[in-house]
Formats: C-alpha cells, structure tokens, sequence
C-alpha cells in the first residue's frame, strides 16, 4: 500500500500538468485565445475545444439526390444520345423517340439500319458508366422482333450516377458555401446519394438554406415565335409574372460556359440589382452568333427552368459579357451571383434533414451546462466531504483531475463537445466518485471486520479494483455503441461518458491510492478517518 | 468531524423474503409498461416521427401561444403543437410530416417563417423526413439491442451463467419500465431519450455487476451458507456504496434538471427514473434470480466438494497468491445465525476455477 514507485508519482503529477495545461487555452475568452496565440508558437499553443452546433449555433443540413430527377435528367440525355446517333448514322426511325419509365425506344424498321446503330448504342454504355468493365452493365439494350430498339438504364447505372452526382456537388457546394465566407464549413458524402452539411456559426441560416436549395442551372434559349413547330418548344413558369412562356427546347448557351458573374447595379436605366457575367470563348461564340441571326427576337434566361427574365436581343452580343437583370433584390442579385460562380449542381438536391440553432440559443444552452455542471459538481464535492472527511478531500482532488482529464481528452481528440456532451460530463461526475466510494466502503467494511488501518486500505484498493473494472467495461461498451450508431449530439455524449470511464480509473484509483499512501505516511493515523 | 452517514451501518434486510412480493410487483408493472406501450404509445419526437420543430423568441413581449396556434391552424399544416416553455417569450411549434415529401417540407418551414418573421426570431429549426426518420429508428432499436447483447456477452465471459441471466433479467425489467415512464409522462422520445436508455442500461448493468461481484465473493468464503442468506448478506454489504452512489449521480441529474436547460429535460428526467429503477432491479430483481435459478446449491458445492479433493493430494493446494486466504471477512458481517451455522468460515480458498476474477 504505502510503497508507490517514484515513476509512477511522476507520470501522475505530469499528466496532470499536461492536461491542465491542454485545457487552460479553452477556458481563456477567443481574444485572450488569439493574444496567447500570436506570442507563443503556433505548435506550443494547444486548439480550443470544439463546440458542436447545438452549442455555438449554426446549421446541419443534409441533402440527397432527388431520384427522380436524376432519372430524368438521365432519360433526357439519353434520348439527346440516341438522336445524335440516328442523324450520324442516317438512320430513319417510325414515329419519334418514346420514353419509357427508365429509358427511351425507337422503332427502327429496316433491319440493316438497326445492325448498323447498335454498336453504337453499346457504346454508350462507355460514356455512361464509370465502373470497370465486368461491373454490372448501366445500359440494357434490347431488341424485339418487331422492330423496336429499348435502351434502359439500369439500377447500376442510377446507383452510379447519383454516386457520381454526390461527388461532383460537393466540390459545388464547397465552392458556394466558401462564397458566404464563414469558417470551417463541413461537407461531407454519407452514403450513396448524401451529403451532409454543416456550418457553424451563421448569422443568417436561411441565406445557406437558399444557395444550397437550389441546381443552378442556367440556360439562354430564345423565345418561341408564333407557329413555331410545337415539339420544338415548352411552356415554363416565370419568376417575376404570373403565366408560362414558351421558349424554344433548344439552348444556345449553358451556365458552364460562363466564367465570371458578379453582382452589379444597371448602368443605364434603373440603377436596380443586376448580375453581370462573362462567357469562355466557346460562350461567346456561340452566344454571338446566335444574336447575331435572332435580332429582334426575344431570349430567355432560363435558371432552373423558370424564366427569370425575356429581354429582346436589340444588337448582337459579341463580346462575350451580359448582364442579367429580373427585379432582383440587392441579396437575391448576390445569391445568384455566387451560384453561377460555383456553377450547377448535376442533380437536384432535396433537404432531407435540417437542424438550425441561431447564435442565442447556442449561447443560452453553454450558459445552461455551465450551471448545471458547476451546480452538480458543487452538490457531489460537498457531499463527499460531509461524508468521507479527509478521504473525500482526496476524492475531490482526484474529481478535479478527472474532469481536467475529459477536457483535455476532448483536445487531443479533436471531438465535439455537444450540449448532451455536457450531459456526459455531468454525468460522469457523479460516476466517477463511484469508484472512490466503492474502496472507501470496502475499506471501512474491512476494518469493521477487525484488520489493521493498513490491511483495510490495502484490501479495499485491491479488492474494490476488480468490481470497479467489471462495472465500468457495462458502461464503456454502452458508450461505445452509441458512439458508433448515434450522430451529431448524441455522438458527443458518448464521446464524453466513454472519456469519463476511461480516466476513472487513473484519477480514482491510482490517484486516490496515492493521495492516501502519502497521508498515511505523514498522519501516522491510529484510527480510520472514515 | 462528524461525518455524515446516509446508510446505517451493518444492515441485516432479509431482502430475499421479499421477492414473493419484489416478482409479482414488478410483473405487474412490466405489463403496465407494455401495456402502455401498445395502447397509450409513445410520444415520438420529430427525429422519429418526421416532421418539423421551431423554437421562437418574442421580439418584444411575451410569446402569444394562442395567435401562434391560430396562425399555424390557418397555413393547413396539419395537426400543430404550440407549447410555452420556460422564458415567457419562448415557445416552439411542432408539426407533421407534410405530404409531398421533403419540399413540402421545406416549403411548410418557409410559410411558418414568412407568417412569424416579423414577431418572432427562429432560434431553433429542425426538419426531420420520412427516410432520416424511419433510419433514425433503425440505428436506434439497433443501438439498444446491440449494446445489449455485447454487455451480456461480457457478463457471460466474466461470471457464472445464471449471473448473466439474472442481469439479462433486471436489465430488461428496467427497460421495460422506463419505455412506460417515457409512455405515461409522455416525455418527448428522441435520439437523445435513446442515449438515456443506453445509459440506463449501463449503470443498471453497473449495479448488478457490484451486487454479483459480491455474491460471487461471498459464495466461495461461506461455502456452507445458505444461499438466500449469503445473497442477503451481499446486499447488505454493498447497501451502503449503493446508497451513497445512487445519491452522488441524482445530485448530479437534478443539477442537469434544474439548470441544464429545456433541450435536455427530457433526457436527465428519464435518467432519474433509470437509475431508481436499477437501484430496486439490481437488489430484488436479479439477486432473487440467482435463487430461482439454483445458483448455488449444486454448482458451488460440487466445485468445493472437487476441490477438497484436489486438495487431499497436495498438500500445498494453500496458494500464497491468492488474497481471499489471507485473512476471511469473518463473523461482523454476517449475520449471527450464520456464524452459528458456520463457526468455520472455510478457510480454503476457493483456488482458481475457469471463470474466478484475476488476483
């Protein structure tokens, strides 16, 4: 009992100093943080603790790929695929190309023709797919006897997309929330067909809410003239007026090609919010020639198809820049602004899941944990004074520590201290005391039963050590499965309970056995002070 | 000093005569939780049943829960909930899933906004849809389960088989239980509530294992003891430290009650009820299964009666390692009709059998 090897004394007295030392950083106000940080050397000065949202506000959002727009949007590509095909080839079909649920059909007649453009449908399967070859194919072709070629994407092929959808959008939505300049946004893929997104600490959680709700796809086509070839054209909604409009299905010129937009005022009439952009080359050219053969005609900018605005094309614009107006607000203007930037997202996302704490809640719920921990931690240190005298005082050392412990556990750790977190922690305060009195009771048992002051305290240390083990793995594996199933807040809590478990055993065993060992040899007590 | 002692000392509870009333009693309210369960039901938060949450803030004033329901009655958003909490000004509305899938969601979220905006300032927004919610559950019954079946198994590696079913038993007696605290108090069930479950689990797996540790103790010093005596005597060993532990944690969760804010309420409430209840299983519960499963009677006798055997044969069999034969905890604790019966606490140890814990 009395005999404690020296490096054991010291390891303890170091990870002590080391943890406070870990700590003390996050306690400080983000000034003094900055101050300590632009003295010292940047790897000298330990990270604060990470708050979650829950605690210092901001937003969780979690988008999916919209199934059915992907296939859509598959399906229309597809059938662009096969007309290109048909006129290369010279191919007659009878009718036009149908749509099925999951694909397009043609009915080729003649069957020469047919040999002829089947290889190349195969090989769009190439274009299709990035998987390797002996994947399961993204293209079913198939043919019946009458004469109808079928291409239909299969469930491989969705699954391939929306995975490649997922990734192309997170390098958009990357770009889009780095324009709203806030710090240490997180976007991270969960599954096949998710993406999570976290920001912390917005001012305005709608304005996220806005930019990443939308595809962004942007498009200049002309306006439908009277008579035009119905086929040829569709009706879509506008933004600013009630009624569709019918544009040509034809796009002179996409978002891609833009390399620049920014928000601006309009020179020339009203002054009112505009977004001016610039075309690459292929844009300009294109764009150019286009207005240079539709004078007079009108043109729509078409954004996620809705017509945000159908001015008359007065001159050719040939060089290569443009304005959009539509009666925008100054923000609106902005928002659009930094889509077109950030380009368009290649499916449509839909927000599955959304958790929004503004900044003074946040705030409200640290002021909340703070009490309840200082609260509970006070209410457990009396009562293991009142109850255990010089032993609780010991107890409370060791209390101290442990909680020191979990802090610096949370830095080294990176992880998120959560408001459940702070639950944890509470929580945990009042378990870790747990092991302490489970060797105090036993010690006391132990001399009621007539041994030495000595051969208790020994006793209760080796005999409380086994049940402490025992009943502490039930807890860490609780934590553990929680860690790994729960999320976001949830997850923090575990993070906290599972670091309590783990220092207990240090700070209220090896701790409290020290503690007592060198008061025993100083006190020389003739009597259990318990 | 004098110190404060919540337990009296040297109990003597013939706790085991009470579990012909301990069993049906629990039975009875175990049935009354499943009961509940299927007739009452739960009240499933949002992270479960979909749907959305939005905490206001008056701007000036307090918050009008009666204009706030008007409002929300008035934009068809199906059935709404407008509660008051805490801080006058405070209130938070809640309602279902819309139909139209997750933009009908965002969209219902945007007409709430454009309808409050100008009084009140949205702390607080959380949309849960159909698919989170339904995988939400999924991790949740998988957690509970999971987590279960992991702590069984460790129980069945470190302690005698009727030990794990006794805790098998009290565990789930206690959750049992708390599912029909959440039913009747219709306390808000979310992931958070599923932590607290967890938690429960855990610290009423942690009651029992202290419990048993000591009856597994005491069953290799007292070999000739009866066992609903030595089961007893355990108890009645450990009832201080149980008291005393039960105590530090309440401080701690009426603290995270009373000041931890109105987020996690729900979750120490529970708590509060778990660690009650598996305080009561640990002592009625899974002790008196040790009995009803013939724990003892058999199985100890028969390894001590082999043990003497082995013990005739050599004759060191005393091993110095082992801390048990030091010195017994002899006749203080027991209770004096044991003594009586036992005036040798035997003093063999019960030496190293496949499952004893290391020294």
């Amino acid at each position: 009992m009395l005999r404690f090897s020296t490096w054991k004394f010291f390891a303890i007295v170091a990870m002590t100093l080391a943890a406070v030392l870990i700590v003390a950083p996050s306690m400080l106000s983000a000034s003094h943080y900055e101050e300590l940080k632009s003295r010292l050397p940047s790897w000298l000065v330990p990270p604060t603790i990470v708050l979650g949202l829950d605690l210092q506000g901001g937003s969780h959002v979690m988008l999916e790929v919209d199934q059915a727009d992907l296939i859509a949007t598959q399906i229309k590509n597809l059938r662009d695929d096969v007309r290109r095909i048909l006129r290369e080839e010279k191919v007659a079909i009878t009718g036009g190309i149908g749509t099925t649920t999951r694909g397009v059909q043609v009915r080729v007649a003649d069957e020469a023709d047919r040999e002829k453009i089947l290889p190349k449908l195969r090989q769009l399967r190439n274009g299709f797919s990035s998987a390797l070859m002996g994947g399961p194919s993204p293209l079913d072709i198939e043919t019946s006897p009458d004469g109808v070629i079928r291409v239909t994407i299969t469930d491989a092929g969705i699954t391939d997309k929306s995975r490649k959808a997922v990734e192309q959008s997170i390098e958009v939505i990357r770009r889009r929330v780095d324009a709203l300049g806030t710090r240490e946004p997180s976007i991270q893929r969960q599954g096949d067909d998710r993406v999570l997104v976290q920001v912390p600490g917005l001012q305005d959680p709608e304005t996220l809410k806005e930019i990443l709700g939308k595809t962004a796809k942007l498009e200049f086509r002309l306006v439908a003239e009277p008579g035009q070839n119905p086929s040829e054209t569709e009706e879509l909604d506008q933004v600013e007026q009630e009624g569709k409009i019918a544009v040509e299905k034809q796009v002179m010129v996409k978002g891609e090609d833009l390399t620049d937009a920014q928000p601006g005022f309009d020179q020339q009439r009203s002054g009112e919010p505009v977004v001016n952009f610039r075309f690459n080359i292929r844009g300009a050219q294109s764009f150019g020639e286009v207005t240079s053969k539709n004078v007079g005609r009108l043109f729509a900018i078409v954004l996620d198809n809705k017509v945000i605005s159908a001015p008359r094309i007065l001159t050719p614009i040939t060089g290569g820049s443009g304005q959009i107006s539509g009666r925008f607000t100054v923000e609106q203007a902005n928002n659009l602004a930094i889509l077109l930037r950030a380009g368009a997202l290649p499916a449509k996302l839909n927000i599955v899941e959304e958790r929004t704490v503004g900044p003074g809640l946040g705030q409200d719920s640290i002021d909340a944990g703070k009490r309840a921990a200082y609260v509970g931690a006070g209410l457990v240190v009396i009562y293991m004074l009142v109850t255990y005298g010089v032993f609780g005082v010991f107890a409370n050392l060791a209390l101290f520590v442990h909680i020191a412990f979990i802090f610096a556990g949370l830095v080294l750790l990176g992880a998120t201290l959560t408001l459940p977190g702070i639950a944890g922690i509470v929580l945990t305060i009042g378990m870790a005391v747990d092991s302490n009195v489970l060797i105090y009771e036993r010690i006391r048992e132990e001399n009621h039963a007539g041994r030495s002051i000595l051969a208790s305290l020994d006793a209760g240390f080796t005999r409380a050590f086994a049940t402490i083990v025992d009943s502490n793995v039930t807890m860490f594996v609780a934590a553990a499965i929680l860690y790994f199933l729960g999320s976001g807040p949830v997850r923090g809590f575990a993070v906290s309970l599972a670091l309590g478990i783990l220092t207990t055993i240090v700070t209220a065993v090896t701790m409290t056995r020290m503690m007592i060992a060198v008061w025993y040899h100083y006190a020389r007590p003739t009597k259990l002070p318990i | 000093m004098k110190l404060l002692r919540l337990a009296p000392e040297n109990t003597k509870f013939p706790f085991m005569r009470f579990r012909r009333v301990s069993y049906p009693f629990s039975a009875l309210l175990s049935l009354i939780a499943v009961a509940l369960f299927v007739f009452k039901g739960m009240n499933f938060g949002i992270d479960f049943a979909g749907g959305t949450v939005i905490e206001l803030r008056a701007k000036s004033g307090a918050a009008e829960v009666g204009t706030l329901r008007t409002m929300g009655e008035s934009l068809h958003l199906g059935d709404i909930e407008v509660q008051a909490f805490g801080n006058p000004a405070d209130a938070t509305l809640r309602f279902g899933l819309q139909p139209g899938g997750d933009v009908a969601q965002q969209a219902a979220v945007e007409r709430v906004r454009d309808a409050v905006s100008a009084y009140y300032d949205l702390r607080r927004v959380e949309v849960v849809g159909p698919r989170v919610s339904n995988e939400l559950v999924q991790s949740g019954t998988l957690g509970v389960v999971l987590s279960i079946i992991a702590v069984l198994s460790y129980l069945w590696f470190r302690f005698e088989w009727q030990f794990a079913i006794g805790a098998v038993i009290a565990t789930m007696h206690d959750l049992l239980l708390t599912v029909g605290f959440f039913s009747i108090t219709q306390l808000e069930f979310n992931t958070t509530s599923i932590a607290a479950i967890l938690t429960i689990v855990g610290y009423s797996l942690n009651e029992t294992v202290v419990v048993l540790d000591r009856i597994r103790e005491n069953m290799r010093k007292y070999k000739k003891m009866a066992t609903a005596q030595m089961v007893d005597m355990s108890i009645n060993a450990v009832l201080p430290r149980t008291i005393m532990t039960a105590t530090t944690v309440m401080l701690a969760l009426f603290a995270l009650v009373a000041f931890g804010g109105q987020v996690i309420r729900s979750f120490s409430i529970a708590m509060i009820w778990g660690i009650f209840v598996a305080t009561y299983s640990s002592i009625f519960i899974c002790s008196p299964m040790l009995i009803y499963l013939g724990l003892r009677n058999e199985d100890a006798d028969k390894a001590a009666s082999q043990k003497r055997e082995t013990e005739r044969k050599t004759e060191t069999a005393v091993s110095a390692d082992d801390d048990d034969a030091e010195t017994p905890v002899a006749a203080p604790t027991a209770p004096p009709e044991a003594a009586e019966k036992t005036p040798k606490p035997a003093r063999k140890p019960a030496g190293k059998r496949a499952k004893t814990r290391p020294a």
